[in-house]
């Protein structure tokens, strides 16, 4: 019971803090003091006091596509495990709906940004659902080793496999799944190398200029969300990078914590030292996911 | 019993209803009423039929004296076949309903009594052929449906458009039949009779039932539309009136469906590759059937290719059970024949719901090109929501009904993870990576619809002024959307009907140890369904509350700084698809005509681009072009005078009386 309290404790309060860890890295990186590392905090609730600016050709789905991309990535972070912990939701086929959350969520945030009637706005949703094309079957394939190797269906026993499995036999498709997942992780969170967050050229961007005429709170909730989506993936990351279990409740979320700041700086590191792909490299970057996952389906099936 | 006959009385009446309108005057509404009021109390009476069979002994069959001289009239009723009455109940009567205000008789003074007369025919037609138990009896009722169908999908034949896609249709639909044709003799030779009840199957030769099963295959798949074989569809979906589309595309492919399903039943399951082979042609029908959707701009083709995309992921589960079949494995039947069977409900649903609101799209914009539309939403919520209702559904997303189906046949396709050694479960998994990226597309695909459609600003003429539809069109979408929702949240209300269905292609050996019910828990599928739209709707509510509250600027939309945007500016239903185009143009090839600038001033110039079907326009028309012009020879045949034509068939007669009674046959 204490577990899932801590669970939804850590889902509802820390998914702000990695994006701040994440500035940090880069600010360090940049030689630059950067801004504190509760930011994100403060600006969320900044965001929550302010009046909203919605453009006249909108209609409701623009204000409640955010809602519903919360309400389904929240759903979906109930039934990924933290650590050794079970998760509050798993039932044989949790796994399916997990993906299918996700891709809910894609579906409101792109009608969302095309119900401004914005070209920029366009261009980002027909970005978003093209490479998403590329990084579900690469999603696909990285759950059906996990199925395989934990011969379950429930997504805290697959994601706890690495952990028992200790076979050598499995390590390499483990080892090619955990950077598909990465590269997964970047791209579904529009982070360097697909994807810049702090750009203010929309044209070259997916995920920020979706949202590029939601303001106020509902601007809020969006930054949340993928503070939230991001926790979430890389919840799902780290039990295939770290496999490990102390025995003790305490030290296990103390590293879990540890772990997902480690993950958070790991992905300021790559931020800092690459530059952003130009559009028309990005589906090489998500083909390289596929391949990685689906060479890791390969080996174990041998 | 008396169920059975209540169903057929109810084909009956169905086939009846447009008869009396024939007797009235052209601009009568009244007839199209009583023919709309005829279809209701059919269907009505089916479904209470249905109910009392099924309640009462499930199983029923009755036998009439038929005086032609082969087959039998003999009807029966099995789980397999209640599944498909279910919509042929529900969708063709909420059509004619629609239909009194979308097709009214007395603005279709030429062709209002053809589409009652024709609808009728095909609605009932279709319920004869899911309770026939004689195949001479089916393929009867096969050929009205299909007739039926022909004339109502070229009802403006003053087109020729329509005229081109009906005729294309035509020639398809008697490919199939004479694939069917052969099927059911060769199976009168092996199994004495043309019933179509179990027979002793395992004397069959490997190379009959292969025979059998390809043929069966390529014959009903005709109807269904599996790629390769769907070139007819887009165009007569694309061109038949609206309420017609959605009961073509939500019932009349299913019966392709039903034929396929009915013909395995009674063939042997020995051979791994029959599985192999449907599950391979479901996932290439859906991959390739959504990626020509999002080429398309005709907002009613891309419907119909997303149907075809949709047969592809109910072929995928009837392979993964047809597998299961031969494994003896009861996880791969029940998942993958339940998955299967709930997704043509589903499709029957939310496919109908679209069709019926593309029709209310054309009435008020008078177009099917998306790229003409934009900003619907405005003028027509109520549209919009069924439609984006519909288009969620559609997608396989939760919390509707299309991602239980689409779920069930997940749950199937990773089951193979579990399997022992020597088990081609790499081939199944891959199933799996296949279904995801369907899943993908179809996203891209439905937002790419509802956005176009309905968001944004107006492409369209200003002085037009579109509107909710009347009524008489809007419950019958109302009604349908509930079904969505419904099935999304309890499909525990279905579920025990098809997995008595699916239990017809376990042994008796696998019937004895029942499903565990861990192997799909769909209560939790209710429980995330019931929260996810409890929680968003309240949190939805609350925020829209209380941004209202706060001093609100309306302006609008921010475009970077440009002080002058124009609708023209948005992205188009082709700019959106444009990046997946490309990605699949080796499959899809579009046309693209996009002008050359040479001079420093160039003139004003266009550019388009469109996706055709490539199987149509690549290989069947110019195939059938290049036959036509070597066969030139045989027009000496060929005269145009009826009497030659009878002399042909009294020498055909006359050398087949000769043949037998020499003995050569023999």
């Amino acid at each position: 019971m204490t577990n899932i309290f801590i669970h939804i404790a850590l889902l509802l309060i820390m998914p702000p803090l990695l994006l701040g860890v994440i500035n940090k890295t880069k600010a360090l990186f940049a030689g630059r003091r950067g801004p504190p590392v509760l930011q994100l905090y403060y600006d969320l609730i900044k965001l929550a006091r302010k009046g909203v600016v919605i453009s006249q050709v909108t209609t409701w789905v623009f204000t409640a596509a955010p809602v519903i991309t919360l309400t389904a990535i929240m759903l979906a972070g109930l039934m990924v495990p933290m650590g050794p912990f079970q998760s509050p939701v798993a039932f044989t086929g949790d796994l399916i709906l997990f993906a299918y959350l996700l891709a809910l969520s894609r579906f409101f945030t792109t009608t969302a940004a095309l119900d401004t009637g914005s070209a920029f706005e366009g261009m980002g949703a027909a970005r978003e659902v093209t490479f998403a094309c590329l990084s579900e079957p690469a999603l696909f394939f990285a759950l059906l080793v996990l199925a395989k190797m934990s011969g379950s269906l429930v997504l805290t026993n697959m994601l706890h496999a690495p952990l028992a499995a200790g076979s050598q036999a499995s390590a390499a498709s483990l080892v090619l799944v955990a950077g598909g997942l990465f590269i997964l992780l970047l791209a579904e969170n529009s982070r360097i190398p697909v994807d810049d967050p702090n750009t203010h050229l929309e044209l070259t961007m997916i995920h920020e200029v979706m949202v590029l005429d939601h303001s106020g709170p509902l601007l809020g909730i969006i930054l949340y969300g993928a503070a939230v989506k991001l926790f979430v993936l890389s919840a799902v990351l780290l039990h295939i990078v770290f496999p490990f279990q102390s025995g003790s409740a305490l030290l296990d979320w103390s590293l879990f914590v540890l772990e997902m700041l480690l993950t958070a700086v790991a992905v300021g590191v790559v931020e800092s030292v690459m530059a952003r792909l130009q559009m028309r490299n990005v589906q090489h970057l998500l083909i390289a996911a596929i391949l990685l996952c689906g060479f890791g389906f390969v080996l174990l099936m041998r | 019993m008396n169920g059975l006959w209540m169903i057929l009385s109810a084909a009956g009446l169905m086939m009846a209803s447009g008869f009396p309108a024939g007797f009235g005057s052209r601009q009568s509404a009244a007839a199209q009423r009583l023919a709309a009021v005829l279809m209701v109390l059919g269907s009505l009476t089916g479904l209470s039929g249905l109910a009392v069979a099924l309640f009462s002994s499930g199983l029923c069959a009755i036998s009439l004296p038929w005086h032609l001289p082969w087959g039998s009239f003999s009807v029966g009723l099995d789980a397999l076949s209640a599944v498909f009455l279910i919509p042929v109940f529900i969708v063709p009567a909420l059509g004619s309903v629609y239909g009194l205000g979308y097709w009214r008789q007395t603005e279709h003074l030429d062709n209002g009594r053809g589409l009652s007369l024709f609808y009728g025919l095909l609605a009932g037609a279709m319920v004869m052929v899911v309770i026939a138990r004689d195949s001479v009896l089916l393929l009867i009722f096969w050929e009205i449906m299909a007739l039926s169908a022909f004339f109502l999908a070229a009802t403006e034949n003053e087109k020729p458009e329509v005229r081109l896609a009906g005729w294309i249709y035509l020639v398809a639909t008697h490919t199939g039949t004479i694939c069917l044709l052969a099927l059911f003799a060769l199976l009168r030779q092996v199994s004495g009779s043309f019933t179509l009840y179990a027979f002793d199957a395992g004397s069959l030769t490997a190379g009959i039932a292969a025979t059998l099963f390809i043929l069966t295959v390529i014959g009903f798949g005709f109807k269904a539309g599996i790629m390769p074989l769907h070139v007819w569809l887009p165009g007569a979906h694309a061109n038949a009136p609206s309420h017609v589309s959605a009961v073509m595309s939500g019932v009349m492919l299913k019966m392709g469906v039903y034929g396929i399903l009915r013909m395995l039943t009674l063939l042997p399951a020995t051979e791994m590759w029959n599985g192999e082979l449907l599950l391979g042609l479901g996932a290439v029908t859906g991959i390739l059937g959504i990626a020509f959707a999002i080429g398309q701009s005709d907002i009613k083709r891309l419907l119909a290719y997303s149907s075809i995309e949709n047969i592809g992921i109910i072929t995928m589960g009837i392979g993964l059970a047809m597998m299961g079949r031969v494994l003896h494995r009861v996880d791969f039947i029940l998942l993958g024949l339940g998955g299967a069977l709930l997704h043509v409900w589903n499709h029957s649903l939310f496919k109908s719901l679209l069709f019926l609101n593309s029709g209310a799209i054309m009435h008020a914009v008078h177009t099917r090109d998306m790229n003409r539309m934009g900003g619907l939403a405005k003028f027509m919520p109520r549209t919009a929501g069924l439609f984006l209702l519909g288009a969620v559904a559609i997608c396989g997303l939760p919390p509707l009904n299309g991602f239980v189906s689409e779920w069930l046949i997940y749950l199937g396709l990773f089951q193979s993870v579990n399997a022992g050694n020597g088990m081609p479960w790499p081939a199944i998994g891959i199933g799996a990576v296949a279904l995801a990226l369907i899943g993908a597309l179809a996203l891209a695909c439905f937002v790419k619809i509802y956005s176009t459609v309905f968001l944004g600003q107006p492409r369209f003429a200003s002085h037009a002024s579109p509107h909710d539809p009347q009524p008489f069109m809007h419950y019958p979408m109302f009604l349908l959307a509930a079904g969505c929702v419904v099935l999304g949240i309890l499909p525990q209300v279905g579920l025990p009907l098809i997995q008595q269905a699916a239990a017809q292609w376990m042994d008796p050996a696998m019937q004895e140890n029942p499903l565990p019910v861990s192997l799909a828990p769909v209560q939790w599928i209710s429980g995330a369904a019931l929260v996810l739209i409890v929680v968003s709707g309240i949190a939805v509510t609350i925020i829209r509350k209380n941004i209202r509250r706060q001093p609100a600027v309306s302006i609008g939309t921010w475009s970077c700084g440009y002080a002058q945007p124009t609708p023209r500016m948005q992205y188009t239903a082709t700019s959106f698809g444009e990046m997946l185009v490309k990605r699949f143009s080796w499959a899809l090839r579009p046309r693209t005509r996009q002008p050359v600038i040479t001079e420093p001033f160039p003139s004003k110039s266009g550019f388009s681009t469109t996706v055709p079907d490539t199987v149509l326009d690549r290989i069947v028309l110019p195939f059938v072009r290049y036959a036509g012009h070597r066969m030139m020879k045989l027009r000496l045949l060929q005269q145009g005078r009826i009497s030659i034509y009878l002399l042909y068939i009294l020498i055909i007669l006359l050398f087949l009386l000769c043949w037998e009674s020499l003995g050569i046959g023999r």
